[in-house]
């Protein structure tokens, strides 16, 4: 045990101190920080004024939504059909229609749009009508209240079961009128993020650990060491090394890119307008990464900018919480999993021009799976998004794309268990390969031959 | 007392036999010279030893015990192909190679300082790998090879790449480590040194054990009587006086000075060769021939090649 700790913190501490990895540290954030910030700057040039059109079925709402200084609500008194067939041929940006419910108070609203619904004026409705509904609920509340004498009921109980959310979906209509279901931003920013970051750094760190595997075989230290530990100790504690060298790259992007937004955010945000699409937008996504990464962090970022509270809601509808978990979940076993892999093919080779034909099957799966990020955006509950996500070389990435969009728990945790099933398969396929391909030189193998040293008794 | 003992070792890779029941005993306190060509097994019985590898069939003892995974702190071992972590810097990694062995970080750090000190290259503690010259990288890597001070120590090619100078020092540390308890084996094609130090050794050949013993045994073994005579005073052919048992290999004339090679019979002594040339010559210096390790080496695995039976199994 002892000396897997030691091995773990070479590794780490080689590559922890090595100029690329500080060079990466400072230099990831400063991009990243920049493909924020200045889409965000840029946008608080400019201030175009939004027409949207209401026909609110329901009559709550009506004179609820106010007009700012970039949005402006008309209200139509006509049915939904000729309001789309006119809507398309009129400047307005979107059309909202609330439709009519029975007996209930209304919980959800169509957006109808031509482009893609910016996610400030969607979650500044959202805002309005869950504001208006906790305020029918309450009424009626009270009047309850009032016929019985339950005293019981404290505060916080009537402002739970007032609570309520109200789910709007957008349509986007295209010139001749047809329909086409848009995606929520956040969600899709949020996956996509994650997704390629996943994939990122399991080719990043795996193939560190292969490199690292066939330099100690190139360099013979390695008869060395395993007369001292055990191949599966050295072959452990490279995977734990590398992979918390990972952890560490992460986190320290994390707070400084979070630490750079805010900055930069908070030193023009003076200059950023109420309901200026755009830039709320992006400071959505520079807020969504801090708070995704920090959870303690969506608290403090509320200060920086009031008037972004709109989008902070839509932020906090998603629980980040689990999707930190799940990311930081499927980050390690993902990496995990790859990495033994990575280790057996560094094992079997003699350097790193030898690769090539059992690289092959390690990177098929991770770059399919970047190739069907995009279908699985646009259905992430279908069949293929579900699949990928379930096997356990895709899930990594497929599943923190789907994960945003909300997954039945079921199915999470199927992905999980094969997950750390598959990890532990690949641990001892791999185990088996290493063991014996270290000491091996001068051999071109082939498959065929690892097959033969799965099979050799220990 | 034999502090280990190999017992009918067999290991086969695939096709290839690379050990065939191979029986070696190593003395406490010896230096044991494991001897052999290219490709004879040598190497696989090292790492067996050192439980790199796992035999498949046969016994190992280490100081009258099987050899269990506890035994290997007890065990040093220097590779013949040695490496180092070129990017690391050789403070500390002859300190991480030493507390991989065992040893408390602390006291890692006193015993490498004295070795360091001794082999004078203390200046290198933080220079990397890479900087280091291979004679140099070397002497790093016999320091965390010896520095556990375990009871039984495996060179394997300790001398390749070294200037004499070093090649002195080296054979002196080795020396002085039989000296302090330990027992050494040390598998080498150098054959002068192994003359120099040697107590025992064995031959491996063709994955078997063909020869061993001890180094004088053997030698006295591979003896043919024959001895070389230097001497003055005499013009013609030896064989016109000496008895026909006695029979003369090589003469050689330089200036006024004569030299015989003379094998005499089983049953005669040197007095007797020296009786016979007395009255016709004025000898300068009468010595045996014996054999050196690298004749013997040469002969005893020459001899057993051109023997196709045994060896066609064999795909080297």
């Amino acid at each position: 045990m002892n000396k897997i700790l030691l091995i773990i913190r070479r590794e780490y501490m080689t590559r922890v101190k090595k100029r690329s990895f500080i060079v990466m540290t400072i230099l990831g954030p400063l991009l990243m920080a920049a493909i924020v910030i200045v889409p965000v700057y840029i946008a608080t040039m400019s201030n175009e004024l939004k027409t949207l059109s209401v026909i609110d079925e329901t009559g709550f709402f009506f004179g609820k939504f106010k007009d700012s200084e970039s949005i402006r609500f008309h209200y139509l008194v006509s049915d939904i059909g000729s309001a789309k067939a006119s809507f398309t041929k009129s400047g307005d940006y979107a059309l909202l229609y609330i439709p009519k419910t029975e007996l209930t108070l209304p919980t959800s609203a169509v957006l109808y749009s031509k482009s893609q619904v910016n996610m400030n004026v969607k979650s500044y409705i959202k805002n309005v009508m869950g504001k208006r509904v906790e305020e029918l609920k309450l009424e009626a509340k009270i009047k309850d209240l009032k016929l019985s004498d339950d005293a019981k009921l404290t505060t916080d109980d009537i402002l739970r079961s007032i609570k309520a959310s109200v789910d709007i979906s957008t349509i986007k209509i295209g010139a001749e009128g047809k329909e086409e279901k848009s995606y929520p931003e956040v969600s899709m920013i949020l996956g996509m993020f994650s997704g390629i970051l996943i994939y990122f750094f399991i080719f990043l760190f795996g193939s560190q650990v292969m490199r690292g595997v066939i330099e100690e075989k190139t360099n013979r230290i390695i008869e060395v060491i395993i007369s001292s530990v055990k191949p599966f100790q050295l072959m452990m504690g490279k995977i734990t090394g590398i992979g918390l060298v990972g952890l560490t790259q992460f986190l320290l992007w994390v707070i400084l890119t979070g630490t750079i937004v805010t900055i930069g955010i908070s030193s023009f945000s003076s200059k950023i307008k109420p309901g200026a699409a755009t830039e709320q937008l992006m400071q959505s996504q520079a807020k969504g990464m801090t708070a995704m990464q920090l959870p303690n962090a969506a608290d403090s970022t509320k200060v920086t900018g009031e008037q972004s509270n709109e989008v902070i809601n839509a932020i906090e509808s998603i629980d980040f919480p689990v999707m930190i978990g799940m990311f930081l979940f499927f980050f390690l076993f993902g990496y995990l999993l790859y990495a033994a892999l990575f280790a057996a093919v560094g094992s079997a080779v003699d350097s790193e021009a030898d690769t090539q034909q059992f690289m092959l099957p390690l990177t098929v799966p991770l770059i399919l799976s970047i190739v069907m990020a995009q279908y699985v955006i646009q259905e992430p509950q279908g069949p293929v998004a579900f699949w990928f996500s379930i096997i356990p070389l895709t899930s990594p990435v497929i599943m923190m794309i789907r994960i945003p969009f909300g997954v039945p728990y079921p199915q999470i945790i199927l992905s999980m268990t094969l997950l750390v099933g598959g990890f532990l398969g690949a641990t001892w396929l791999a185990a088996k390969i290493y063991r014996t391909g270290i000491l091996m030189y001068g051999k071109k193998v082939s498959y065929k031959e690892l097959w033969k040293w799965l099979k050799y008794k220990s | 007392m034999d502090l280990f003992i190999a017992k009918n070792v067999t290991k086969t890779f695939a096709q290839h036999k690379a050990l065939d029941k191979v029986d070696i005993n190593v003395p406490e306190g010896s230096i044991f010279g494991l001897l052999g060509p290219n490709g004879a097994g040598k190497t696989t019985f090292i790492r067996i030893v050192n439980r790199i590898l796992a035999p498949d069939d046969g016994e190992l003892f280490f100081r009258g015990h099987p050899l269990t995974p506890s035994d290997i702190f007890n065990i040093g071992y220097l590779p013949e192909e040695r490496g180092l972590y070129k990017k690391m810097k050789v403070g500390e990694q002859a300190l991480y190679l030493t507390q991989l062995k065992g040893l408390s970080r602390h006291d890692a750090l006193g015993k490498l300082h004295y070795w360091f000190e001794k082999f004078e290259i203390n200046a290198w503690w933080n220079r990397k790998v890479e900087e280091l010259s291979k004679g140099m990288q070397q002497k790093v890597q016999f320091i965390i090879t010896i520095i556990h001070e375990p009871k039984m120590l495996i060179f394997d090619e300790p001398f390749s790449g070294f200037d004499p100078i070093n090649v002195n020092l080296l054979k002196e540390e080795i020396l002085e480590l039989r000296k302090k308890g330990s027992t050494i084996i040390f598998s080498t094609h150098n054959m002068a040194s192994v003359e120099e130090l040697c107590d025992n050794i064995a031959l491996i050949n063709n994955a078997r054990k063909i020869l061993d013993g001890k180094v004088w045994e053997i030698k006295k073994t591979y003896k043919t009587n024959t001895f070389e005579v230097r001497f003055t005073k005499f013009d013609g052919d030896t064989r016109s006086f000496l008895s026909p048992s006695f029979e003369v290999l090589e003469q050689t004339t330089e200036n006024e000075h004569f030299k015989v090679k003379i094998r005499i019979p089983a049953d005669a002594n040197p007095n007797d060769l020296i009786r016979q040339m007395l009255p016709h010559v004025m000898i300068q210096s009468v010595n045996e021939i014996i054999p050196s390790m690298n004749d013997i080496f040469i002969r005893t695995v020459t001899s057993q090649h051109p023997d196709p039976s045994t060896s066609s199994s064999e795909k080297i």
